[in-house]
């Protein structure tokens, strides 16, 4: 187990580098500089402006300065908003995108698992199918189409719900971002929760609890539940990869100030230094939870940590 | 000789599974309509008509689908988002495939050192946010169609070369490649004969899963606006269109979204079905 | 009234025509034994799922179990479920799939307790505990708190027995206990079991393709084949005198170690073939204590003369099969030398030449994976003659194959199969067609016929040695059944953790062995005899790890023989009259029967 455990760590070390080390290249190969966009500046100006940003340094030596900055927690100043560094930009819209990413998690994880072993359970019945069948669905339809149709539904129709961030109360207008993300995540877990539980019900081991008299309940108490549900969690690292990447939609059609949108507008505005940032952050939070993860891995699979 | 051979089985078993036969002809049929539709069609994808914005969809006047905020056919520039979501989406497969393949039968069948640092690398890009390095190479490198294809393909290779190497391990270890080294048979010769045929299945399979990635990831940059550009379209960026005016033209938005959402759906039980009949004893 | 009354029993799967079990009708009284044998596909494991109520949901079953009065077959689960553990319990096959790899031993075993309310939360740790040591495992305490895949494979199954016993049931239902495990432990669980029996009085039905397990182990026995009863009655009648032809074949099959040897003469003075001298074979294993070498071979030394058959036992842990892919070029051998004509050859396989490794081919033990599933037969066999004979035309080349496979055995019409739709015996056909289509001197055969049902395992012998008889052919026979040893060898080597303990005439093993090992070995066979006694002493304990060998010989610690000087030198292999063998004691112990 400590081998794994070590081994798995130090293996998130170099992905770390190689991340920061590649975003950092594409930005600074981008052709043409961040500034542009805006008015055609005389040479002595630039060259200014180019020391106070470091830009005339070379681009090891950046690399470096800012690798040093990391440490540190500084991500650079944002070329937009100038009178802003890219951390205090994070930092500020944090908080809307945890409060949004984890309910969504949260609500994918409890619905999904309940469907998942409802339809388990009650296999190749009406229920099943049904829940198989809106799963499906879940993962065939992208974000970026089921959230503006439960808007026009929901908001635009029914009039239940506000259609963006500055309408309704601070509960009514997390309802349908969270449901939104959530979504295909829902569906994705029920699928692998019952694929993995039918699975489970199905192996050798389940058939001698059988034959040992167990009723179904204890089966699945006893010795269904922990193997059924080890995949579900390998599959967290990807979810919560899902879950990043739809909060960028889901921001942008909401109207949410989070880290998402920061993210396009910082995009299309060329402001590279915060898109740099806002990568760095998110690739380094994925590789953090995905260790986690591996080594929750590690701990519960008896096989691994009795190696 | 043995290509062929080792899919016969597989299609014979495919053509009994309802779900397949119904799938693969539903696809067929858009892909049909696409192109053959806007040949009936009176309109052009890029025609703006002015007089004609936001029309509701109806039979006269050839608009069966309406017209978007320039007056354009709606359903010409939905076939258009077909023939063009489709086309980026096998292409950039059929990339990733390439890619993928040869990457996962080389480590699976080199084994040892190098496959292990391939797969940790693998590994390594795995846990990268990979949606946004390509937001950002899309961003940086303007739009280029050409990125298009790179950006999907680099995304979707990873999930192909795990599926290729598990199965070339699993295949390398099986008795009659054993077998064939003792008879004699030249290294290139049992990765000809003997482990790509028997790979085939798997590739087929996971084709149909990472026509559907491709779809969505392609989808998602239009949709963001870094995707194919305007005359052209693509179904998600006519979602894209659609959002901006849901309100009053809500079939702006559905229409699209429903085409998006069938093709999808089709590839994806698809996959699901041939997965059931290349390997009836795994379960999903 | 029986305790179990099965009548007219049909099982039928919704997906093909023919039943799997036909009118199968039958009854085991309070504290009988009954065997259950016949080939696989006859329908003993479906007839033992549907008597515990764990047939899959789409079986269609006719006619009626009764246990004890009460009815099974439709019955609801919590009727059933009152039965299970406390009146009948199962043991199952493959211990390794059977156990829950994810709960702890103690834990497995003491929630059947509380399930069944048989006892309250306290006692049941104590009782739990009490059972695994009766069940023979050493150090309860610590196997209480273990997962199934730190055991070896023996202990397992007698894990699972625990299980099985802890109900106290009236009758214990075992399909096919010991075939998963090496002979050596068979004997100690068939003896386990009868103890336990006997201090418990319970009822057994004991299934299984092997008849020397049946005649030591049950007083009735029940013969089935393709779903049918075929004869039925006490163990000695049937043995004695069976009514049916297919029993009299399959007790035949049975009785092969007892039966004389077959095999011809051998031309004296005949410069040896093939000479395998001092290989060792290692494999690097890392641990998290470091990187440790596994020793699967040692220093091993032997001759194989032209048209002779020597054969290799062993159990697990043996290191026969990495000398078999040693000699081959498969794996590297760590040191020593194959000579072939007296020319030595190169290591790697992919070293050799052509001329060379046509002559040394293989047969392997799983026929189907032995083959290229996306290959046809035609092309699987043509495939040797395409690389070695480029030169020959079309037509002479699909002359070959077509001579090959009726020289088999095989029906020409199987040319365009796939190797999924060959039966396990034609399959292996096929396998041997392909070896021999380039004529090699030396095939070498690893459990070749292990997972071939008994007839088939007695053609396809009979093949390989007219084969023999024909063109001179040399087999290696690797295998750790020693009915087929006694079949087919000339010459037999006894290998034990990598070490040679015997080289021994066909003759002399069985009559006179040398090694103590090579003693119980033959004892643990369980004989086709049911007027022979069965083995009550078997050998007791289990082989050492192999990454932790024992100090000396490697046999010593289950050696009843055993001395001081065991334990400290390795023995080396010694020339004695009628063989070679390792053991210091050699000379003064008589193990003969």
């Amino acid at each position: 187990m400590l081998r794994y455990a070590l081994l798995r760590i130090f293996g998130a070390i170099p992905t770390l580098l190689l991340v920061i080390a590649l975003a950092f290249l594409m930005v600074h190969a981008a052709p043409g500089g961040p500034f542009d966009a805006e008015r055609v500046l005389p040479p002595e100006i630039e060259a200014n402006i180019a020391r106070a940003y470091n830009l005339d340094e070379s681009l090891p030596q950046q690399f470096i300065r800012y690798l040093g900055g990391l440490v540190r927690g500084d991500l650079g100043p944002s070329y937009r908003y100038r009178d802003y560094s890219v951390s205090e930009l994070i930092g500020n819209a944090l908080p809307v995108s945890m409060q949004l990413g984890a309910l969504a998690m949260l609500l994918a994880i409890v619905a999904g698992i309940t469907a998942g072993l409802i339809a388990a359970l009650s296999k190749n019945s009406y229920i099943d199918r049904l829940v198989t069948g809106i799963a499906m669905t879940g993962i065939s339809v992208p974000v970026f189409v089921v959230a503006p149709v439960m808007v026009l539904v929901f908001a635009v129709y029914l009039h239940w719900l506000p259609a963006s961030w500055t309408g309704g109360t601070s509960i009514s207008r997390l309802i349908l971002p969270v449901v939104a993300l959530a979504l295909p995540q829902i569906a994705y877990i029920a699928r692998l929760t019952r694929a993995s539980m039918i699975d489970v019900l199905s192996s050798d081991y389940v058939r001698t609890a059988r034959a040992q008299g167990l009723k179904t309940f204890s089966i699945i108490r006893y010795h269904a539940l922990k193997p059924a549900m080890l995949p579900l969690l390998s599959y967290m690292g990807p979810a919560i990869a899902g879950v990043l990447t739809g909060s960028v939609v889901v921001e942008q059609i909401f109207g949410i100030p989070g880290v998402g949108q920061f993210f396009i507008r910082g995009a299309l505005n060329r402001d590279y230094t915060l898109v740099l940032g806002i990568v760095i952050f998110y690739a380094t939070l994925l590789i953090l939870l995905n260790l986690v993860v591996d080594l929750l891995y590690g701990i519960l699979d008896p096989r691994i940590r009795n190696r | 000789m043995s290509y062929l051979a080792a899919i016969r089985p597989l299609i014979r078993k495919s053509r009994d599974n309802k779900t397949i036969v119904v799938c693969s002809s539903v696809l067929l049929l858009i892909a049909a309509v696409a192109l053959i539709g806007p040949l009936l069609s009176p309109h052009h994808y890029a025609n703006t008509d002015f007089e004609n914005r936001f029309m509701v969809p109806s039979a006269s006047g050839w608009h069966l689908f309406g017209t978007d905020d320039l007056g354009r056919d709606l359903f010409v520039r939905t076939l258009l988002g077909v023939k063009i979501t489709l086309f980026i989406a096998i292409i950039a497969s059929c990339v990733s495939l390439g890619i993928g393949v040869a990457y996962g039968a080389i480590a699976g069948y080199v084994g040892g050192k190098v496959d292990a640092i391939m797969m940790r690398a693998v590994d390594a890009l795995y846990a990268m946010p990979f949606i946004f390095f390509v937001i950002l190479l899309m961003v940086v490198f303007e739009r280029n169609f050409l990125l298009i294809f790179v950006a999907i393909g680099a995304i979707n290779w990873l999930d192909m070369a795990r599926i290729v190497r598990g199965q070339t391990l699993s295949l390398k270890q099986r008795e009659f490649v054993d077998a064939a080294r003792l008879i004699g048979v030249s290294t290139p010769g049992i990765i000809l004969r003997h482990i790509t045929p028997n790979l085939l299945g798997v590739v087929v399979v996971y084709m149909t899963l990472t026509i559907p990635q491709a779809i969505l990831v392609e989808s998602f940059l239009s949709f963001l606006g870094l995707g194919v550009q305007e005359p052209q379209t693509s179904l998600g960026a006519l979602v894209n269109g659609g959002v901006s005016n849901m309100e009053g033209a809500p079939w702006l938005l559905l229409i699209p979204a429903i085409v998006l959402a069938l093709i999808l759906l089709c590839f994806n039980f698809l996959g699901d079905g041939l997965r059931d009949v290349a390997d009836p004893k795994k379960k999903t | 009234m029986s305790l179990l009354e099965v009548n007219n029993l049909s099982i039928r799967y919704a997906d093909s025509a023919k039943p799997v079990v036909q009118n199968l009708s039958f009854a085991i009284e309070a504290g009988q034994s009954l065997g259950m044998v016949g080939e696989s596909g006859a329908g003993k494991t479906q007839t033992a799922m549907a008597v515990m109520g764990l047939l899959p949901a789409n079986a269609n079953t006719s006619g009626s179990i009764r246990f004890d009065g009460q009815e099974f077959l439709g019955a609801a689960p919590d009727v059933l479920n009152r039965y299970r553990a406390c009146r009948i319990a199962m043991v199952f096959q493959d211990p390794t799939t059977a156990l829950n790899p994810y709960v702890r031993i103690g834990d497995q075993l003491r929630r059947i307790l509380l399930e069944h309310k048989i006892c309250k939360p306290p006692e049941a740790r104590e009782r739990t505990l009490a059972m695994l040591q009766r069940v023979g495992l050493p150090d309860a305490e610590r196997q209480y708190r273990v997962f199934p895949h730190e055991l070896s494979g023996g202990m397992r199954q007698r894990a699972m027995i625990g299980a099985a016993l802890l109900g106290e049931p009236d009758l214990l239902v075992a399909d096919e206990p010991t075939t998963a495990l090496d002979v050596t432990v068979q004997a100690q669980i068939l003896s386990l079991l009868r103890e336990l029996r006997s201090q418990s009085n319970s009822a057994l039905l004991l299934i299984t393709h092997d008849l020397g397990v049946v005649a030591g182990n049950c007083d009735r026995i029940l013969m089935m084949d393709n779903g049918r009863l075929l004869e039925e009655g006490t163990t000695k009648e049937i043995f004695a005198a069976p009514s049916n032809e297919r029993t009299a074949k399959l007790i035949a099959a049975a009785r092969r170690i007892d039966m004389p040897s077959r095999t011809s003469p051998l031309p004296g003075g005949v410069a040896p073939i093939m000479e395998i001298d001092n290989v060792s074979v290692s494999f690097r294993e890392r641990r998290v204590s470091g990187k440790r070498q596994l020793h699967a071979v040692r220093r091993l030394s032997f001759k194989v003369a032209p048209r002779e058959t020597i054969a290799i036992v062993g159990e697990s842990g043996s290191g026969k099969t990495s000398l078999a892919r040693a000699i081959l070029g498969l794996i590297p051998m760590r040191s020593g030398t194959v000579s072939f004509a007296g020319k030595k050859l190169p290591g790697p396989v992919r070293s050799r030449s052509n001329k060379i490794r046509r002559q040394l081919q293989m047969v392997f033990q799983d026929p189907v994976a032995s083959l290229n599933p996306a290959m046809r037969v035609a092309d699987i066999v043509a495939e040797p003659i395409n690389i070695h004979e480029p030169k020959k035309k079309k037509a002479e080349r699909e002359q070959d194959v077509k001579k090959i496979l009726q020289h088999v055995g095989l029906g020409t019409e199987l040319r365009e199969r796939f190797p999924h739709e060959l039966s396990g015996g034609q399959a292996q056909r096929v396998a041997i067609a392909r070896a021999l289509v380039i004529r090699p001197k030396v095939l070498i055969c690893d459990e070749a016929v292990a997972a071939l049902d008994g007839t088939i395992q007695s053609d396809i012998l009979h093949l390989l040695q007219a084969e023999q008889a024909d063109s001179g052919l040399s087999l290696i026979f690797i295998t750790h059944d020693l009915s087929v040893v006694r079949q087919i060898s000339h010459r037999v080597l006894v290998l034990y953790m990598g070490r040679v303990c015997e080289i021994a005439t066909n003759e002399q093993l069985f009559k006179r062995p040398l090694h103590p090992y090579t003693k119980a070995l033959i004892q643990s066979v369980p004989v086709p005899d049911p007027n022979a006694k069965p083995d009550d002493m078997p050998l007791a304990g289990e082989v050492s790890s192999i990454l932790n060998p024992p100090a000396g010989c490697p046999f010593h610690p289950r050696c009843e023989h055993a001395v001081a000087r065991c334990s400290e030198q390795v023995p080396v292999l010694e020339s004695v009259a009628g063989g070679s063998v390792a053991c210091f004691r050699a000379s003064e112990l008589d193990l003969s029967y």
